[in-house]
């Protein structure tokens, strides 16, 4: 155990290994080489802990929140209704042609994104993005079930025994288990939970369930299962895109080589006295990785800044009495500082700089616009189609008939009493197609909950109230519970020539 | 050719060919490339066998499992049919009237005979229904034979002058010029007689001499005041709708030598259930009663 010693006769692990994926060993197109992250503690493991009983406990649960919405609609907090083409979320429903809301919703996080990668840089990647935490899920799982780093090392080189097989067996048992509930939770967003629920149990639910469910399962086992860093490294946009983002002002687990090099691992006793840095090469900080990088090779596509090389090198460090954070959240500006022996610049300010600005009011004008929006819509929607063929009719009284398609929407949750009437032409009055009632100046209509009505009309009005050719009026449909009036401007047809 | 070398670059078999000092490397194909590329054999193997594949002279190989694009319509559309039958049934047992009064299947019967309608009588109607000179426009609140939906079956089953049906719609208006029964004075006067029933721009003598003729020779069929008599298909003249126009020429032309439109029966060229959905269609275009 000399060599665990360090000149200074502490005791710590030094491990003899090299990165998986170290910056020698990379070539464009390897196999892939097994990773088996060490279990570690410290302030950013707890957090990462924290994070994903949160993002889980929000991917599981929201489905199952109840929300009233009467007898008319579905009392299911969050729900995509395919089917009828509603989302409900909470007191929000949304109609499919109001999906400019998802769209405001994802410029904001796409804007989102790009703040945080400029100030805290990927910490999308290491804490909260599905991948992360799913691989992190499926790590507690194989470290229960094999153990931590060497003992899962060990019985990944052994021969095949009883053993193995049986944790194996249960590992991926366990796995597919979690991947079940996890393809499983995703169908519960899109119909009622609980008789999805049962429905599935009792295998009466449709086979679109069952396969979305088996897709989903099967891409969550593959996914964090298997593929972990690789998807990452190879399908994902995103750190290539973020690499482009980062600049000298923005978070990056930096390894403060100015302060740990020369490396002291190979010391002799005669050099105990020469110059060393604090690392003293022990590989902690290569073993915990998930992405199998040596953070000290530098800032690369593959770190997803998890911090966790940072928990293990500080574990290191107050065990040989060396200040901490030789690995560290730093900025580009910062380590530059540092290395020269010039003090820190990064403060709270240093986050208020031009681009961070720029997102945030991209931001804010997205939300506040959002926000608008849905504040002022009207819950009841009037859409009127003119017939194109014949354009008008002349009626053998001389006057002039047109057809119009009347759609009612009623984005409320209980059924709708309207009133729908016409304004802008002297004596112009509906009738309803195919039917025997005589014109009127207005008709009452009922419309469903949360749904819509279809109205054929024939309005009809003398040439002596009408401009040639086009007269421009207005259907105006009121509320009668609410008072509310919304109308849609219109144009009457008629000859060139009356 | 044939002896062995190696890229001293790469450390990798070159192929043995040399293209001016240009050689190519054998470099082995990845694995999972090799097994698409097998698997893709196999799978068109199974595909020719399976699907029509090969043209022959006059037909082609048909495949195990039958498959045909037209087969799948004839499949799609006997399903559709079968799908339509309850509503087809109910047309044919139910009344014009009760079928109206059943939303869906006003609206079933609406549909259908819109496509009906452009598949058969657009020719001369027009798509939109709105007719053209000498086709009446089936829009508006004009008929000639009736606009109720008795009326308008009795007139798509049975066709206006169609001489092979025994019920057909039959009327004849005497030709005053061509017959000599008026002479060609008359004749205007008789016109501005009817221009005046429209409240046109007409000469006062005249037509006040035209309404004497009129009244002997007219007002049998057309009414005292032009308001027609659907019981013999007689046009009303006192409107502002005009089958075959409304200036003097056009009416001294129809009362000189008239033309007769001619719309064939249908019933026994389409079913039953088919004229009855084109009736609910004409009359809900918005000129029904």
């Amino acid at each position: 155990m000399a060599d665990n010693l360090n000149p200074a006769g502490h005791n710590f692990d030094r491990i003899d290994v090299e990165a998986v994926n170290s910056k020698a060993k990379r070539s464009l197109y390897a196999k892939r080489a097994k990773i088996f992250p060490k279990r570690t503690s410290g302030l950013f493991r707890s957090f990462k802990w924290w994070i994903m009983l949160v993002t889980l406990a929000i991917y599981y649960i929201t489905p199952w929140l109840r929300w009233d919405r009467g007898e008319f609609a579905p009392s299911q907090a969050v729900l995509v209704d395919l089917q009828n083409g509603r989302f409900y979320f909470f007191f929000i429903t949304i109609w499919p042609q109001e999906l400019y809301y998802i769209t405001g919703l994802l410029i904001m996080a796409g804007v989102g994104l790009f703040l945080i990668t400029s100030t805290v840089g990927r910490a999308w990647c290491g804490y909260t993005c599905p991948q992360t935490v799913w691989v992190d899920l499926f790590l507690v799982i194989e470290r229960w079930i094999e153990g931590d780093r060497n003992a899962r090392m060990r019985l990944d080189k052994a021969g095949w025994s009883v053993d193995k097989l049986a944790k194996r067996a249960s590992k991926h048992f366990v796995w597919l288990a979690i991947a079940l509930g996890t393809g499983g939770a995703w169908v519960f967003y899109f119909a009622d939970a609980p008789t999805l629920l049962y429905d599935l149990v009792n295998l009466r639910a449709s086979s679109i369930a069952y396969s979305t469910i088996g897709i989903m399962t099967a891409i969550t086992y593959v996914f964090a299962g298997f593929m972990r860093e690789q998807v990452c490294t190879y399908m994902c946009p995103w750190p290539r895109i973020q690499g482009a983002m980062l600049d000298e002002h923005s978070l990056v687990v930096t390894y403060n080589d100015w302060r740990g090099e020369p490396r002291s691992r190979h010391q002799k006793k005669d050099e105990i006295n020469k110059q060393t840095g604090d690392c003293i090469d022990c590989n902690q900080c290569v073993v915990v990785c998930p992405m199998g990088i040596d953070i000290r090779d530098g800032q690369q596509l593959e770190c997803i800044t998890c911090a966790l090389c940072i928990d293990a090198c500080n574990e290191v460090m107050d065990k040989i009495g060396r200040p901490r954070n030789l690995i560290s959240y730093s900025t580009l500006n910062d380590y530059q500082a540092s290395k020269e022996h010039k003090p820190v610049s990064t403060t709270w300010r240093s986050f208020i700089r031009t681009r961070t600005v720029i997102y945030s009011a991209i931001m804010a004008f997205a939300g506040l616009a959002l926000l608008y929006v849905l504040s002022t819509r009207s819950l009841v929607e009037v859409n009127v189609l003119h017939n194109r063929n014949p354009i008008f009719i002349k009626l053998s009284d001389g006057s002039i008939r047109n057809g119009y398609v009347v759609k009612i929407l009623n984005k409320k949750v209980q059924p709708g009493q309207f009133t729908l009437s016409v304004k802008g032409i002297n004596g112009l009055m509906m009738q309803i197609a195919g039917t025997k009632e005589k014109p009127r100046s207005e008709i009452p209509v009922n419309v469903t909950a949360n749904g819509l009505e279809t109205l054929r009309l024939f309005l009809s009005a003398k040439t002596e109230n009408l401009q040639a050719e086009q007269t421009a009026f207005q259907f105006i449909v009121h509320d009668n519970m609410s008072d509310e009036k919304v109308s849609y401007d219109a144009i009457f047809y008629q000859d060139k020539k009356p | 050719m044939s002896k062995i070398e190696i890229d001293e670059f790469s450390g990798t078999q070159t192929t043995g060919h040399d293209w001016g000092g240009i050689k190519e490397l054998d470099t082995p194909m990845p694995r999972w490339w090799l097994w698409t590329f097998a698997i893709c054999i196999v799978w068109a193997f199974a595909y020719v066998l399976a699907y029509p594949a090969i043209p022959l002279i006059t037909s082609n190989t048909k495949g195990f499992l039958g498959f045909s694009s037209r087969g799948e319509l004839a499949k799609t559309m006997t399903q559709v049919k079968a799908e339509q039958q309850k509503f087809v049934t109910k047309i044919n047992e139910l009344s014009l009237e009760e079928i109206r009064a059943d939303k869906e299947l006003a609206e079933f019967a609406y549909a259908g005979g819109k496509s009906a309608f452009a598949v058969n009588c657009s020719q001369c109607h027009g798509s939109g229904a709105s007719g053209s000179p000498g086709y009446p426009n089936l829009n508006d609140d004009n008929w000639l034979w009736g606009g109720s939906l008795k009326d308008i079956h009795t007139t798509i089953s049975n066709g206006i002058r169609f001489e092979q049906n025994d019920d057909t719609r039959i009327s004849v208006m005497p030709a005053f010029g061509r017959d000599e029964i008026l002479d060609r004075k008359q004749i205007v006067q008789v016109a501005h007689f009817v221009l005046s029933l429209t409240k046109k721009e007409h000469d006062g003598d005249s037509a006040k001499a035209g309404a004497a003729i009129y009244a002997e020779n007219c007002s049998a069929c057309h009414g005292d005041k032009g308001q027609g008599d659907r019981e013999q298909g007689a046009p009303q003249i006192g409107n502002a709708l005009w089958l075959y126009g409304n200036d003097m020429e056009a009416i001294v032309r129809q009362i000189t030598n008239p033309k007769h439109g001619v719309m064939p029966a249908w019933a026994g060229r389409l079913d039953n259930a088919t004229i009855k959905q084109l009736t609910i269609y004409v009359h809900a275009l918005g000129g029904g009663e």
